[in-house]
């Protein structure tokens, strides 16, 4: 789990190949489990092996009425998490001001700047215990763009292990990106671990397409990885988990990994294929499950 | 106040003294003060302009020293004549041992010399210019007791019968309020006691307590009226006595403490001492030299005022004997030794040489710490604790660009 989400970004910003005129657009979010993640990626950049350069990112939500220098701000998150030890250039950086006089226009230009920079290449997220993806609480229109969300109940009780457990110093408003804004990322990374997360996978994967479980969404997206640990698999049908695995390895014995793009594209069966049937195993429009143990290093 | 075009540094790849702990983490300065990175990072959307390594080093406020007679064959009490001379080659050459702030102290001396010097030894900004930053004087003495003179001249000290009016003829009581920091007084010396509490409203000097045989009593009831310091502990001093711990014993009060100076080099206090005070009161721990002339001069025989001084071995003795002429530590020294004594982490030791002093003077929000908006006297340390490299005002201070120069002492 460690290694899988981080080597993964690194891989396809890598094969990407930005440059200043064409630079790699990221969605980024915020919470306990990117911290990890963006540790890693930290760790990428002081050894060299991942620059930030011609990387543009977006946050994903900001609270609204929280000083920017309030230390659980996401500003100050992902500058004390990320930014603060990479090469990424300032002027590359968006994030969402949650005390701006006029938070629809703040939105709207949100918005505007995401179109501007050529739209989101890949759009890293989390779900919330109660499904939802950013800020998009249950209830959240599948469709919506970036605006003002209030957070739902239990949202602010788990944010407010963040606010020395004090329910009432926790924001109550906040500005994020849409699930629309999300589903028109040409790619989107789940990163859902925990079997505290287990509930919110399930409905993601096997519920129907859902606004009460608003991460339900990537159901409808053309390239959504999903990443998580076997504690999240839970509350997943067991035919689920044994399908999603055997992916794995039929990629492994089948496809051989020189034959399988960054992004899951395959072009043909290994030569070496013992079981060469003939018959097209689909490509791309599918959702990829990648199951990581604690020890594993996958990097699918 | 940093302004927007001064270039921003960060120190990386290092551990920084912060919220009383060591953390990996990065500090920026602009503009000679410490500045936080996220307001940098926002407001003027820039990265920093200069980027030093640490190597895994400690980063720490520069040390603060409270106490020190002179150094480089230099004395603060007796160079009247040479006084700025003084005070520029001792402050540059704290600055290269690591000492970026310091207290000069003067002993018990006639009225004429504290009228002469002290206008020398007030505030001054620190800089890779002036050496260290100039705290104010400590003036020690005269106002103490004859019992208790350790190497003052026994006929410069004097009572206070009539009170005020007597530190005002002593020292004049302007000259205490525009250039001193402290002074240090025995309570027991007739009329100082009551004078206390009238000194402070008089002139804003702070009050420690030293080279005094008095009673617990009447430390206390001195404590109580303002004296926040005890200075050199168990030094000049009378001893711990069980019934009557006396000053020592105020280390042991249930109330308020003081903060209390202490020579960790090794030879004034025993490092039994030293390890049973501080754990008695930890916060209170400030260290210092109580550093004479002889400190840094390189081994040679010298006549220093009216003494003849053998230094070798990095100490200074009375010619011909072994017997040590005064403390020739640097503060660093004493950071080390002090944890060598007393088991304490690295964390207590930099704060009892920054930090603490800092809070004694009461300028803990710009000296002694590494907050934002602290100026920006930063030391690298290495793991021992050995100091790599000194910044002043954000300025880095090497021996290219602080020059320091020894005076010509006659050869004994």
């Amino acid at each position: 789990m460690r290694l899988a989400s981080p080597n993964y970004v690194r891989q396809r910003i890598a094969e990407f190949g930005p440059t200043r005129d064409r630079p790699f657009v990221l969605g980024l979010p915020t919470g306990s489990t990117p911290v990890d993640v963006y540790w890693q990626l930290v760790d990428f950049y002081k050894r060299g092996e991942l620059s930030f350069r011609n990387v543009v990112v977006f946050s994903t939500d900001e609270y609204v009425g929280l000083p920017r220098a309030h230390p659980e701000s996401n500003c100050s998150f992902m500058h004390r998490h990320l930014y603060d030890h990479i090469d990424l250039r300032p002027e590359n950086i968006n994030m969402l001001d949650g005390n701006a006089d006029d938070l629809a226009a703040e939105c709207r230009r949100y918005e505007d700047k995401i179109a501007l920079v050529g739209g989101i290449e890949l759009f890293l997220g989390g779900a919330g215990s109660d499904g939802h993806i950013a800020f998009n609480e249950p209830g959240s229109s599948l469709g919506s763009v970036t605006r003002a969300k209030t957070l739902a109940y239990e949202t602010v009780l788990a944010n407010a292990r963040f606010f020395a457990g004090d329910v009432d110093r926790v924001p109550k408003l906040a500005l994020t990106v849409g699930v629309g804004t999300i589903r028109a990322a040409r790619e989107v990374l789940l990163m859902i671990t925990g079997a505290h997360k287990a509930v919110a996978l399930a409905k993601c994967i096997e519920g129907g397409v859902n606004h009460m479980w608003t991460v339900s969404a990537v159901q409808l997206h053309p390239s959504a990885l999903v990443v998580c640990d076997e504690d999240a698999t839970l509350e997943l049908h067991v035919k689920t988990v044994r399908y999603f695995k055997s992916i794995e390895q039929v990629q492994e014995q089948l496809i051989g990994r020189e034959n399988i793009g960054v992004r899951g594209s395959i072009s043909r069966l290994s030569r070496s294929s013992a079981h060469a049937t003939g018959s097209a195993l689909s490509t791309g429009g599918d959702m990829s499950l990648a199951h990581s143990d604690g020890g594993d290093d996958d990097d699918d | 106040m940093p302004s927007i075009s001064d270039p921003v540094t960060q120190f990386y790849n290092c551990r920084v003294l912060r919220g009383h702990a060591l953390v990996e983490d990065s500090l920026y300065m602009q503009g000679g003060k410490i500045v936080d990175p996220a307001r940098v990072f926002w407001d003027e959307r820039r990265r920093p302009d200069v980027r030093i390594d640490c190597k895994g080093g400690i980063v720490s406020p520069g040390f603060i020293d409270v106490q020190i007679n002179g150094a480089y064959g230099y004395d603060f009490s007796n160079d009247t004549a040479e006084i700025e001379d003084a005070v520029r080659n001792v402050s540059r050459g704290l600055l290269l041992q690591g000492c970026t702030a310091y207290c000069p102290t003067t002993v018990s001396s006639r009225p004429d010399v504290y009228r002469t010097v002290l206008p020398h030894l007030g505030p001054r900004a620190g800089s890779v210019e002036n050496g260290a930053a100039v705290l104010g004087a400590h003036v020690e003495g005269p106002f103490i007791s004859p019992h208790k003179k350790g190497a003052h001249e026994l006929a410069t000290l004097r009572t206070a019968a009539r009170g005020l009016a007597d530190f005002d003829a002593c020292y004049g009581l302007e000259n205490l309020r525009r250039h001193a920091a402290y002074v240090t007084v025995a309570p027991e010396v007739e009329g100082v006691l009551d004078a206390i509490p009238e000194l402070i409203a008089a002139t804003g000097v702070g009050v420690a307590l030293g080279h005094t045989n008095a009673t617990t009593d009447v430390v206390t009831r001195a404590h109580a009226g303002g004296a926040g310091m005890v200075t050199h502990l168990f030094n000049a001093m009378h001893a711990f006595h069980q019934r009557d711990p006396g000053l020592v014993g105020l280390l042991g009060s249930a109330g308020p403490r003081p903060f209390y100076g202490i020579i960790c080099d090794g030879v004034h206090v025993h490092p039994h001492s030293v390890r049973i005070a501080y754990y008695a009161h930890p916060e209170g721990a400030c260290l210092v030299t109580d550093a004479m002339s002889a400190q840094s001069l390189p081994n040679g025989r010298y006549k220093i005022g009216e003494m003849d001084v053998d230094v070798h071995g990095g100490h200074a003795y009375i010619q011909g004997t072994d017997t040590f002429a005064g403390s020739t530590a640097t503060l660093a020294e004493c950071v080390r030794n002090f944890i060598k004594f007393t088991g304490a982490s690295q964390v207590e030791a930099l704060e009892n040489a920054t930090l603490h002093p800092a809070q004694m003077l009461g300028i803990a929000d710009r000296k002694g710490t590494l907050e934002h908006g602290a100026d920006a006297d930063v030391l690298i340390l290495d793991a021992g604790l050995h100091v790599q490299r000194v910044f002043i005002g954000g300025v880095e201070a090497t021996p290219d660009n602080v020059h320091v120069s020894e005076k010509k002492l006659p050869v004994s």
